[in-house]
């Protein structure tokens, strides 16, 4: 085995700075005298705020351990190895930070299979294995345990899942070939392509057995003290494990056939990761696993050089990270505290914001608006959202009962705001509109309640500009559905002072948004991105290119939805008046469409009809089109969108809109849904060369996301 | 409304394996609340016909009732157990006797008709709470001489019984300890202890007390097998130059927990539940505060008296082994010999371990185990000395019994 230890040698010097996971050794005497066993325990010496990972000196220890319980089973001296975890934490997989300093091919095929090397040993000892999964286990730590013969899990664990495919990777010490010959390929398709491609979504200890992952469940309480009662009886015999049998058939094909299909409706094509998965999980149907996991060391070593996972890697911190500690936050000890919140208007969008403040803050949250029937529609919106949630279980009783206390409707805001601390206005957006309600407001409130604005696009710097106490006025940008998307952007007019930001931040946290600073420039980040974006669509359009083909240009990308399905949920009268308010601030880049002025003035709610199931242009949309004799294709049309992306990004971080690059990909990512692989938009655009052709330079430094240098 | 008292029977006990209190103990790093939750499911475990939902209560002692033996442990454990939410629970504390506490005080309240069966046991992490942890004792105990300055320290108290016996010597008490040590280890080598055992999971991460990681405890750590009266002869007396009592001759300082199920007889043959031992009666007297040691004894007469019984009635005894100098004050008392068969047939805590508060269950385990197996035998009795000047008794009956047909 030394060739496995040179290996992980050489990789680890690559890697100084890793958290190393200790592989410990113990022996006990199992109970009914079923034997001496070995008891391997991973654990990085630390709580479980820090799960425990495997870098290339984690496998080796654990190599080392594995060299140790060889020669004892090998010897007779005992009857089986177990594997576990710390308190709470199985194993978190391969640590990234490793995978992110690797830049040659040959040292990513070492990650591989160095992994491979290792954990498939388990499968060759002389005596069974047994993997306990006591906690959270992600990606190599699920893999560790299926090279074992057996598996138990913890009823209490948390969180369970091969996510790589939605970093950028695909399960690749054994993921892609073990599971599928283990729970079918219709069942592994589900955890390693649906579930990573559903925003990562984790399996719980009872969905890991009912799956067949694992052969018994226990629960938290006594986990492991079962976990190896039960392994004695398998052991003596007394119980046989007995799986169902794997369909090879056509069921195999039609499983791998599904997965392409999912990964096609989420990343059409734009990210390698899913497929390469598949490739595998296609070709594990013959049961070689050798064969699979020669592929897995190539898949992965290809995707560690790509572009895709760098970028991946580099959302996932920003959105883990970034997202947390938001660049130019002022001091948090700063903030005020928020004890009631006042909602000006009471339509859908007030009382959105009124459920989520209610429910995030659980403090009163008072509708105010210009007339009874509104304030009792908005309250009645509130009331029935939060019976949804008591009926779906979401919340008991009286938690429904305290929340309907909480929210309250009147129509004068003195009643309601005297002793506001926070009050946000989601009323027409017109500036003349929000100063009146700002002054209204701030005559009532006390002074220092923060009076926040979801504007989309209008000045903060105006709306405040005729208080006595300008300071005060922040911006407070949500993006629909408000309960759904996380991005909040928290805008700084010229005079906001930092006590108010601060208190913004602090309630954005209370809201579990994830907050980003942005200057006061119109449209702020995400729908100044957008407009530019449909603004290029839309151009080519008008200019004469076929709605199919401007449609087509960008689905690459891997973008949630397309364009114009993406202006149909913004709808197309709204998309219309922010491309108008970027038009006056920067005539010479957005345009204001006349066919898309000529489809709203149509009252059209979108361009496509969906009688046959699938869009269609309507054609009384198709009739209002009046378009020109310019027809690009579809690469042509593609970059100049995405020429107009880079270059609206270039002016906006020149005009400090942000701080960095790195807040726009976050504002894309929790704000639009832009793709991870995109990692926003930025390391694609550098990836591409199309910052460089625009702008001159790329947005991001080599290795922040992509192959260092 | 007419009260009709009810028979109340020891349905089942287990326990876990006692460990050696200190940082190279089996049981360092583990939490005296899970020590005693994994003995309350194993428990459950082993009594499927209990519905959980029926158990009226959950009585647990502890000493030190802080840290994770505090908050109302009853109460906690029943919930980290898994029980439902609708059964209640509680604490108990009478320091040593602790369980039995548990048990007497519940099974009153069953013969009463508040219960129809509850959850008894206790639990004692002298690793993490050390004895005398947090105490404070009033200033008037000593300033008024109401109990001699030695009344605290139980070792002291040892010494003290030793003066007031002196035909008790330290041989006398050696080669009681050896005996324990030997009948201990023919009862684990019968497989009389292992089956009431729960196992426990335990973590070390201390390199210096051993192999790391997570390991299995299946048998109790103290045991001493093959101790000899040499071995014993050369040990230091810690608690009084030239004394008697020694680390050899007494129990030590331990962590463990134990658990039973106590019910009304009804109840127990409604629910199909094992009936291992009836309760006849109970006691507990109070004793010289410097001389606990002498507590069994007062106890006992109590005991008896109530039950209409006579010591010669009792053919099978469990008795704490806090001290060898104590049970042998006990023997003495009655006139039973040293080795007489009936006592402490599986051997005592000098060999397992005694964490303070949990081993009155272990006494009940180790009886009902005998009561099955010597069917001619009608009574026993359990008892054990209790800090600060006490005494404890239960006599039981055996269920099993056959009319004497030896």
């Amino acid at each position: 085995m030394s060739t496995t230890a040179e290996l992980l040698k050489g990789a680890a010097e690559l890697f100084p700075d890793e958290v190393v996971t200790s592989a410990h050794v113990r022996h006990l005497d199992l109970p009914f005298n079923a034997g001496r066993f070995a008891l391997i325990t991973l654990d990085n010496g630390f709580d479980h705020t820090k799960p425990t990972t495997f870098g290339p000196a984690s496998l080796a220890n654990l190599n080392t351990a594995i060299d140790q319980v060889e020669k004892e089973a090998a010897a007779g001296e005992i009857v089986g190895v177990g594997i576990t975890g710390k308190p709470f934490i199985f194993a978190v997989g391969a640590d990234l930070k490793g995978v992110e300093l690797l830049k040659e091919h040959k040292d990513a095929l070492a990650i591989g299979k160095g992994g491979h090397e290792v954990f498939k040993r388990l499968g060759g000892l002389a005596v069974p294995t047994f993997a306990y999964y006591n906690g959270a286990a992600m990606g190599g730590g699920v893999e560790v345990g299926l090279h074992c013969s057996y598996r138990t899990v913890s009823a209490a664990l948390p969180a369970f899942s091969l996510p790589e495919v939605f970093l950028g990777l695909v399960p690749g010490w054994g993921g892609c070939t073990l599971l599928p010959n283990l729970i079918g390929a219709d069942k592994a398709v589900s955890v390693i392509i649906e579930n990573s491609l559903n925003q990562n979504k984790q399996l719980k200890g009872v969905q890991v057995y009912e799956l067949g992952i694992a052969d018994a469940l226990f629960e938290g309480a006594d986990f492991l003290e079962q976990s190896l009662l039960w392994t004695a009886a398998v052991l003596k015999g007394e119980i046989v494990v007995e799986r169902p049998v794997i369909d090879r058939g056509e069921a195999w094909d039609q499983a791998v056939a599904k997965g392409r299909f999912i990964a096609d409706s989420k990343v059409h094509g734009a990210a390698p990761a899913a497929y390469r998965a598949l490739d595998i999980i296609a070709a594990a149907k013959n049961g070689d696993l050798q064969q699979g996991y020669d592929a897995e060391d190539k898949a992965l070593a290809d995707l560690i050089m790509g572009g895709e996972l760098r970028a991946g890697i580099y959302a996932f911190n920003l959105v883990q990270k970034r997202g947390k500690r938001p660049a130019g936050a002022p001091d948090k000890n700063l903030a005020r505290p928020v004890t009631k919140v006042g909602v000006v208007g009471a339509g859908l969008m007030a009382s959105q914001l009124a459920l989520l403040f209610l429910r995030r803050l659980e403090v009163p949250v008072v509708l105010t608006d210009i007339d009874q029937e509104r304030v009792d529609k908005g309250v009645g919106y509130v009331h029935a959202e939060i019976d949804k949630l008591l009926g779906k279980g979401r919340i008991n009783q009286d938690k429904a009962n305290r929340l309907k206390a909480l929210v309250t409707g009147v129509l004068d805001k003195a009643e309601g705001f005297a002793d506001a601390d926070f009050i946000i206005e989601a009323v027409f957006e017109e500036i003349g509109v929000k100063q009146q309600v700002f002054a209204e407001v701030e005559a009532v409130a006390p002074a220092h309640a923060i009076l926040a604005t979801n504007t989309s696009s209008l000045s903060v710097t105006e709306m405040a500009s005729k208080l006595k106490n300008p300071e005060r006025v922040v911006g407070f940008h949500f993006f629909n559905p408000v309960a759904i998307l996380p991005l909040l952007e928290i805008v700084r007019g010229e005079r906001t002072d930092d006590a108010s930001l601060a208190t913004a931040f602090a309630v954005a946290k209370k809201l579990k948004k994830t907050a980003v600073l942005v200057k006061d420039a119109p449209a702020f980040v995400v729908n100044r991105i957008l407009t530019r974006f449909m603004g290029e669509i839309q151009n080519v359009i008008d200019e004469g290119t076929p709605v199919e083909v401007a449609e087509k240009a960008v689905e690459p990308l891997g973008l949630p939805m397309s364009p114009l399905v993406l202006l149909e949920l913004v709808g197309p009268a709204i998309g219309l008046h922010v491309s108008e308010t970027l038009n006056r601030a920067f005539p010479d880049r957005f345009t204001v469409s006349p066919n898309l002025a000529a489809v709203v003035k149509a009252g059209k709610r979108g361009f496509y009809v969906y009688d046959s199931g699938k869009p269609e242009l309507d054609p009384e949309v198709a009739a209002l089109l009046k378009q020109g004799d310019v027809v690009l294709s579809e690469e042509q049309v593609r970059a100049r969108v995405l020429d107009a992306v880079a270059q609206e990004i270039g002016l906006m971080l020149d005009e400090g809109v942000v701080a960095e690059a790195q807040d726009i990909d976050l504002c894309l990512i929790t704000g639009a849904g832009w793709p991870f692989h995109l990692g926003g938009i930025t390391p694609y655009l550098d990836r591409e060369g199309v910052s460089e052709r625009v702008t001159g330079k790329k947005f991001l430094a080599p290795g922040v996301a992509s192959v260092p240098a | 409304m007419p009260r009709t008292v009810r028979d109340v029977v020891f349905v089942d006990g287990v326990r876990t394996p006692f460990g050696k209190a200190g940082p190279k103990g089996i049981y360092h790093e583990t939490r005296a609340d899970d020590l005693v939750v994994k003995a309350i499911r194993e428990l459950l475990r082993r009594n499927p016909g209990l519905d959980p939902k029926k158990i009226d209560e959950v009585a647990i002692a502890a000493t030190t009732q802080i840290g994770d033996q505090g908050l109302t442990l009853g109460r906690t454990a029943g919930i980290l157990a898994g029980l439902p939410q609708s059964v209640p629970g509680y604490s108990i504390d009478r320091m040593c006797a602790g369980a039995l506490t548990a048990v007497t005080t519940t099974a009153g309240s069953i013969a009463f008709g508040a219960y129809d069966a509850v959850i008894a046991g206790g639990v004692e992490h002298m690793g993490r709470h050390p004895m005398g942890e947090g105490v404070d004792p009033n200033p008037r105990f000593v300033s008024e001489k109401l109990v001699d300055e030695s009344a605290l320290f139980m070792g002291m108290t040892a010494e003290n019984l030793h003066d007031r016996y002196p035909h008790i010597t330290k041989l006398r008490a050696d080669e009681y300890a050896v005996r324990s040590q030997e009948k201990a280890a023919k009862a684990y080598a019968n497989g009389k202890i292992q089956a009431d055992l729960v196992p426990i999971s335990v973590r070390r991460t201390n390199p210096e007390a051993g192999e790391t990681g997570w390991g299995l405890v299946t048998a109790d750590e103290p045991m001493r097998p093959g101790t000899t009266l040499e071995n014993l002869s050369g040990l230091k007396t810690p608690f009084r130059v030239h004394g008697r009592v020694t680390a050899g001759n007494a129990a030590g300082l331990n962590d463990g927990a134990t658990a039973s199920i106590i019910a009304s007889e009804d109840f127990a043959r409604e629910n199909d539940l094992p009936v291992k031992m009836r309760l006849v009666s109970y006691a507990f007297a109070g004793v010289e505060p410097e001389v606990m040691g002498y507590g069994p004894i007062p106890a006992t007469e109590k005991a008896l008296a109530k039950a209409g019984l006579s010591i010669e009635d009792i053919n099978l005894f469990e008795i704490n082994e806090a001290f060898a100098v104590q049970v042998l004050a006990f023997l003495d008392h009655y006139g039973i010999a040293d080795d007489d068969e009936r006592v402490n047939q599986y051997g005592g805590a000098i060999a397992f371990g005694h964490p303070l508060a949990s081993s009155g269950v272990r006494l009940m385990t180790q009886l009902a185990r005998q009561f099955e197996e010597q069917p001619h035998v009608r009574y026993g009795l359990t008892t054990m000395c209790v800090g600060f000047g006490m005494g404890a008794t239960v006599i039981w009956e055996n269920p099993h019994f056959d009319g004497g047909s030896k």
